[in-house]
């Protein structure tokens, strides 16, 4: 038994390491075909890891990739496929400054209450694609899209002045936000300051564990990704669990733009990231849809991201990064699929031989039983 | 059989066609060199003619036209297959399928025929013609490889018989001086099991109880009508039919899979026509799916993960809201060792295991809960000898301390053997019923065509499917007659 455990280690470690090497060999040939050298964006951006400052970007940054991913990773483990992350986070984030902007009161409730708002209009707007598709059957990918583009009309509304919105010079905001709603962050001096909801994200990640691997509602939730007809013939009923996971999915998602705006911005406006819920599905997929797989994903992706513009001072165009990315999403597909079908041939193959060996469970006491394949 | 069609490539080893060696990468190699493949399950466009059906793909062989009608009435008629090129295929039965299946296969000039469980989905009388069929393609000089866990079968049409077991060639077999107890020894490597029950349990207890039950398809056409029936404790309902005439449905119905359009079921003496399937579950319904990769197990996850399937808010597995892996790992163990289930460890993936180690582990997770109502569809479909009788001893031992068991099969000689009530289902209805102790495999087979309704009679004198339509009145048999 201890030999299937070492075994699904090595696989799970598999996939991603052969996505980012052949990533990264990948990348290294657009370098070279475009004349420049394969070899020192790597170094340079490698070099950037050591600086404080970029650490602290970096760690930022990956809190809310990870919040985001962690939305569509739940859709993914029962086969939903959430590609409204971005519209959601958005909105939400919008909902929060604005409530943030107009209720003030003790951090103590403010900063709960800013949370709710949240997880509350992301869960809505997700929520409108699970009923399309729990009743009429719309294709949670299509209705999500869709979301997306009617979100930033929404957004853009609610930027109006005579709706909620604020004009600082050119920029559309949504006011300052009371100092109560405030999370303060950790201060690391010059580097910078590490957000407070970082610890959100940590959070989210445990809970995400402790949800999907000990608990009722998980398991179902897994089975119900893992073969739709087989949990629903175990009791899962089918409709309520994709409602479920799109209303939990959107939740989370909503979140994904908090650290931002409580730990800096403090205000709704243009500069707002976005493209935050995009970039999860890619750290997602990834990650592996495993809390563990996922901040080591969205820590990578956070590294091109912020390591990326040192390239421009050496000649080198800092898109390479983002050509990296799309390489990575597409080799971990590839690769994922290739070591999940080896790794399932090959523990067949190794059942096989061990039940040929005569090694089988409990053959201590019923050792009169005939053995396989004698 | 997959590497003789070319679908898959061999490790090692050779394939020798008249002495000369050959490879194949897909199953047009395989056709070039007059392999035909016919398989269990049909690949036949409904809404085309035969004719269309079998030019499909091979138009250039003769064309569409005039030709290749000649072509079919010539293969038919030299084969004695009676297919006729201008029906549609949607009015032809399962058996006239299977012949513009083979005539298919020749058509495109096969010489070596592989037969996939030909018989599984027919009736016995179905399954003479067919062999009749066989033989006149042997004689024809065409050599056939027919593949079938049905002993009695290989033995009647085959000339040599090869045993596989786990993979590997077991034995080879020469039909007139084997007997089939000898063959399913070299099957299994020990001794054949009967699923002959010997004492009645049937109490008259009411267990199950289903009335007038009606469901519709999307168009308002019934699938299941007027289902009635009662099942005791102790007693195993056998339901014969031919596939697809309302079993799939009627397991749906009962675990809550679909809902009635009408009529109701009851447990003991609660109705559960509204319950949700997990509700049905935790009840005390057990559930051995027909298709078990589909609905009975997560094929990548782990065996104590599997223990888990079906049962995730019941002891030991769950404490409240939380999962209890630890007894389930424990659990699972235990199932393993009391049900046999050959495997390394309960960490693999049930992919991994053999379709009998399977089954094995379904059923001691679905008795493990102590059901009192069992649904086992087609529990032991494409299980090895050894598993079977495993398999059966169970069913057995839950019927003798109060079970309630549906069965249904498609093995005839099973349902005989394990039931102690049998009811024919033939178009979404239950058309007759019999006395396991007395009926044959034939006088069944004829009633599940539809050939004979009403209560089945044995009887020594009269031609086998004889209309018997009289109401017997015995303590055993449920009140509500066949309709």
């Amino acid at each position: 038994m201890k030999k299937f455990d070492r075994e699904r280690v090595l696989l799970a470690v598999a996939g991603p390491v052969i996505a980012l090497a052949v990533a990264f060999v990948l990348s290294a040939i657009v370098l070279l075909a475009s004349g420049k050298s394969p070899v020192e964006p790597y170094t340079l951006m490698f070099e950037q890891i050591g600086f404080s400052d970029i650490q602290v970007l970096v760690i930022n940054q990956a809190s809310m990739y990870y919040i985001a991913a962690l939305a569509v990773a739940i859709g993914f483990r029962m086969n939903l496929f959430n590609i409204g992350v971005d519209g959601q986070y958005q909105l939400a984030a919008m909902m929060a400054a604005i409530v943030g902007a107009h209720v003030d009161l003790p951090a103590a409730i403010q900063i709960p209450l800013l949370l709710l708002t949240a997880v509350c209009t992301g869960a809505f707007w997700s929520g409108i694609a699970g009923v399309l598709k729990v009743t009429r059957g719309v294709s949670e990918v299509v209705a999500t899209i869709m979301l997306n583009a009617i979100a930033t009309s929404v957004i853009a509304y609610l930027w109006l002045p005579d709706v909620f919105g604020v004009k600082v010079g050119n920029n559309n905001t949504t006011g300052e936000m009371h100092e109560s709603g405030w999370v303060p962050g950790i201060n690391m001096g010059d580097a910078g300051e590490i957000y407070g909801l970082v610890f959100l994200a940590v959070l989210l990640g445990i809970a995400y564990w402790v949800v999907l691997n000990r608990t009722r509602f998980g398991f179902d939730l897994r089975a119900s990704g893992a073969s739709e007809s087989a949990a629903a013939a175990s009791g899962v009923d089918p409709k309520r669990m994709v409602l479920t996971a799109m209303l939990l999915s959107g939740g989370i998602a909503g979140l994904a733009g908090l650290p931002i705006l409580l730990g800096d911005t403090h205000t709704y406006s243009l500069n707002f990231p976005t493209g935050i819920g995009f970039l999860g599905i890619g750290i997602a997929l990834l990650g592996r849809n495993s809390p563990v797989g996922i901040a080591f994903a969205a820590l990578l992706w956070a590294w091109l991201d912020k390591a990326s513009p040192e390239l421009d001072f050496h000649g080198y165009d800092k898109e390479i990064a983002v050509i990296m990315q799309g390489l990575i999403v597409l080799s971990v597909v590839v690769s994922y699929e290739a070591v999940r079908e080896w790794g399932l041939r090959r523990q067949q193959r190794r059942v096989g031989a061990e039940l040929a060996a005569g090694h089988v469970l409990g053959a201590d006491n019923n050792t009169t039983k005939e053995v396989a394949g004698r | 059989m997959k590497i003789l069609y070319g679908m898959q490539k061999p490790d090692e080893g050779t394939i020798a066609i008249d002495g000369e060696k050959v490879t194949f990468s897909s199953p047009a190699d395989a056709i070039v060199r007059g392999i035909g493949m016919v398989h269990q399950h049909f690949m036949l466009a409904d809404n085309l003619t035969v004719l269309e059906n079998v030019v499909l793909g091979s138009e250039k062989l003769y064309g569409i036209g005039a030709k290749a009608r000649r072509k079919i009435k010539e293969i038919s008629e030299r084969y004695g297959l009676g297919v006729e090129p201008d029906r549609l295929v949607e009015e032809l039965g399962v058996a006239a399928r299977q012949r513009v299946e083979i005539l298919k296969v020749l058509y495109r000039g096969a010489t070596t025929l592989i037969l996939d469980e030909p018989t599984a989905v027919l009736v016995p009388q179905e399954v003479d013609a067919l062999f009749d069929n066989l033989r006149e393609l042997k004689a024809e000089g065409l050599s056939v490889i027919f593949i079938s866990h049905k002993l009695g079968e290989v033995l009647s049409v085959a000339d040599e018989i090869t045993v596989i077991r786990r993979g590997t060639t077991v034995g080879t077999a020469v039909p007139a001086e084997t007997t089939p107890r000898q063959l399913a020894e070299m099957m299994v490597g020990s001794e054949l099991p009967t699923p002959e029950t010997a004492e009645s349990t049937v109490t008259d207890r009411p267990v199950i109880t289903v009335d007038k039950l009606r469901l519709e398809a999307a168009g308002g056409k019934a699938l299941l009508d007027d289902i009635t029936f009662t099942i005791h404790a102790g007693e195993v309902l056998g339901i014969a039919g031919v596939e697809g005439n309302g079993q799939t449905e009627l397991v749906d119905a009962l675990i809550g899979l679909k809902g009635a359009d009408s009529g109701t079921i009851s447990l003991i003496d609660e109705e559960i026509t509204g319950w949700t399937t997990r509700k049905r579950r935790e009840q005390g319904i057990g559930y051995i799916p027909e298709d078990r990769h589909r609905h009975g197990l997560l094929l990548e996850a782990p065996l104590w993960e599997n223990r888990i399937l079906g049962h995730v808010t019941e002891k030991p597995l769950a404490k409240g809201v939380w999962l209890d892996p630890k007894a389930a790992q424990e659990d699972t163990r235990r199932i393993v060792e009391a049900y046999d289930v050959r495997t390394p460890g309960i960490d693999v993936t049930a992919a991994s295991l053999s379709g009998g180690n399977q089954q094995k582990l379904i059923v001691g997770r679905e008795m493990s809960h102590k059901p009192r109502f069992l649904i086992a569809a087609h529990p032991t479909r494409g299980v090895d000898v050894g598993a079977q009788a495993a398999i059966w001893d169970h069913i057995r031992e839950a019927r003798r301390e109060g079970l309630a068991v549906l069965l249904i099969s498609a093995d005839l000689d099973e349902l005989i053997g394990l039931s102690d009530t049998l009811r024919v289902i033939y178009n979404g209805k239950l058309v007759a019923d019999a006395d396991p102790a007395t009926i044959t495999p034939e006088e069944l087979g004829s009633a599940m065509t539809g050939a004979a309704t009403g209560h089945l009679e044995h009887d020594e004198n009269a031609e086998p499917g004889a209309d018997t339509p009289e109401i017997r009145k015995s303590p055993e048999a449920p009140e509500d007659e066949a309709r």
